[in-house]
């Protein structure tokens, strides 16, 4: 029988951060990005004792996992540690430098048997949210703005109905520094602008 | 992508548990009431990104990670605890290689934390967290001492039991579980919001680490066993049916 959750609680911070957490690959990487975003609560109100983790494929859109059937990457993400852990700052705001992952197939394939939709996910990160008052973990996505025709095809946002909030689950463009990508995600745990979370 | 991906990708599945963790919306815990969402959860299909997961490496563990009494000069006050245990998922098979993070007060009930007010000593050697790997048989095992209750401003008079904070990663994103680990026979446990959060008694109990004289050391630690259950898996091929 499995082992209930409890809140990280307000002082997960003496373990959990890393130096390098919010790095999945070293700032300065070739065609890195970085996600910046702020956590809500329901009055609007930023939360400064959150913690963002992040989960997501390689640029080839595959898993350094024996559970991703298709074997190793072919361009050498092998070691591609894919996860981000980011506490939230005192204003609420968060960082993680990553790279773009690649589209996903429908693990069912084409669909000729009506089994699959043959739909691939479009480019995403599984996104964990835990905080004191947070008695289990919430997960969403983060999708990307440059991809609305792999979007409007994913069959995750597809499965949305209430398309009003699908703009929750997209990450927001923003001027950055040359050569780079910023990217914002802001996740809001209530209220009116309450941000998509799954059942997993 | 590879120009031989198989047509059809055969993934496990992990059983959704139903009635065993808290509600997000608990009104006994103050600070669920603006951090709960209020809308209903949308399911979400377990593809190659839920199936998968951060498989971390021990390069994040040093010598004294799982000894909390060895991490300083000096030997912390309290008494000494040790604290194994076997990592498993719901069809009881060990979770192998899995990095298990903890953190806990110190003897005294204080938290080594900047935002922590509560007026006990803190205790120069003494951090209060440990991280370990579980090895192939899914056991872990920390040395610490044992924490103590502490107050918090959830209501009047509030005191959380005694407990350790528990983060494990499993083998995929669907495995993933924050949790505490508490104490048999602590009267604060029948009073605790976050506790009994748990809506199932049976479950709240799954909580609660055994003590284990077999384990025990003489003339040196208590010896307290704890067994942490996550999700199971089942082997079978993505399927199509309702749980998409």
């Amino acid at each position: 029988m499995i082992t209930p959750s409890q809140t990280v609680g307000p002082f997960f911070a003496m373990r959990l951060p890393w130096p390098d957490g919010p790095f999945v690959v070293p700032e300065g990487t070739t065609g890195a990005i970085t996600i910046v975003g702020r956590l809500f609560d329901g009055a609007g109100n930023t939360i400064p004792d959150g913690l963002i983790e992040t989960w997501q494929a390689d640029p080839d859109g595959q898993f350094a996992h024996p559970d991703d059937p298709r074997g190793p990457s072919p361009s050498g993400y092998r070691s591609f540690r894919g996860f981000g852990r980011c506490p939230t700052a005192p204003d609420g705001s968060y960082r993680i430098v990553t790279v773009k992952p690649g589209p996903l197939p429908d693990p069912l394939g084409p669909g000729e048997d009506g089994a699959g939709d043959g739909a691939a996910e479009a480019p995403h990160l599984d996104v964990s949210v835990f905080a004191r008052g947070l008695l289990d973990r919430v997960v969403t996505r983060m999708y990307f703005p440059d991809e609305a025709e792999a979007n409007a095809a994913d069959p995750v946002l597809s499965s949305i109905t209430e398309q009003d909030r699908l703009a929750s689950l997209i990450a927001v463009p923003e001027p950055g520094p040359a050569g780079g990508s910023l990217l914002r995600f802001d996740i809001y745990l209530q209220g009116d602008r309450e941000t998509v979370f799954f059942d997993v | 992508m590879t120009a031989d991906v198989p047509s059809r990708l055969a993934l496990p599945s992990y059983g959704r548990p139903r009635g065993v963790h808290p509600p997000l919306d608990y009104s006994g815990y103050r600070s669920t009431a603006l951090r709960h969402p209020k809308k209903p959860l949308v399911m979400l299909p377990q593809r190659l990104t839920e199936v998968t997961g951060p498989l971390l490496g021990d390069e994040l563990i040093m010598p004294t990670d799982s000894d909390l009494t060895m991490q300083h000069d000096g030997e912390p006050q309290g008494q000494r605890i040790i604290l194994t245990g076997r990592v498993l998922d719901s069809d009881g098979r060990p979770v192998p290689d899995t990095l298990i993070e903890i953190w806990q007060t110190n003897a005294a009930g204080r938290y080594r934390h900047s935002r922590e007010h509560h007026p006990a000593p803190l205790d120069p050697n003494f951090t209060g967290v440990g991280r370990a790997f579980t090895d192939a048989g899914g056991n872990y095992r920390f040395i610490t001492i044992q924490p103590g209750a502490y107050p918090w401003g959830n209501h009047y008079n509030a005191w959380r039991p005694a407990h350790v904070h528990f983060s494990l990663f499993g083998r995929a994103f669907t495995q993933r579980l924050v949790t505490q680990m508490y104490f048999p026979g602590d009267p604060l446990q029948p009073i605790d919001p976050i506790f009994n959060s748990v809506p199932d008694p049976k479950a709240r109990e799954r909580m609660i680490a055994q003590f284990d004289i077999g384990l025990t050391q003489p003339e040196w630690a208590l010896g307290y066993r704890w067994d942490i259950v996550l999700r199971g898996r089942d082997a079978t091929v993505f399927s199509g049916g309702a749980d998409r």
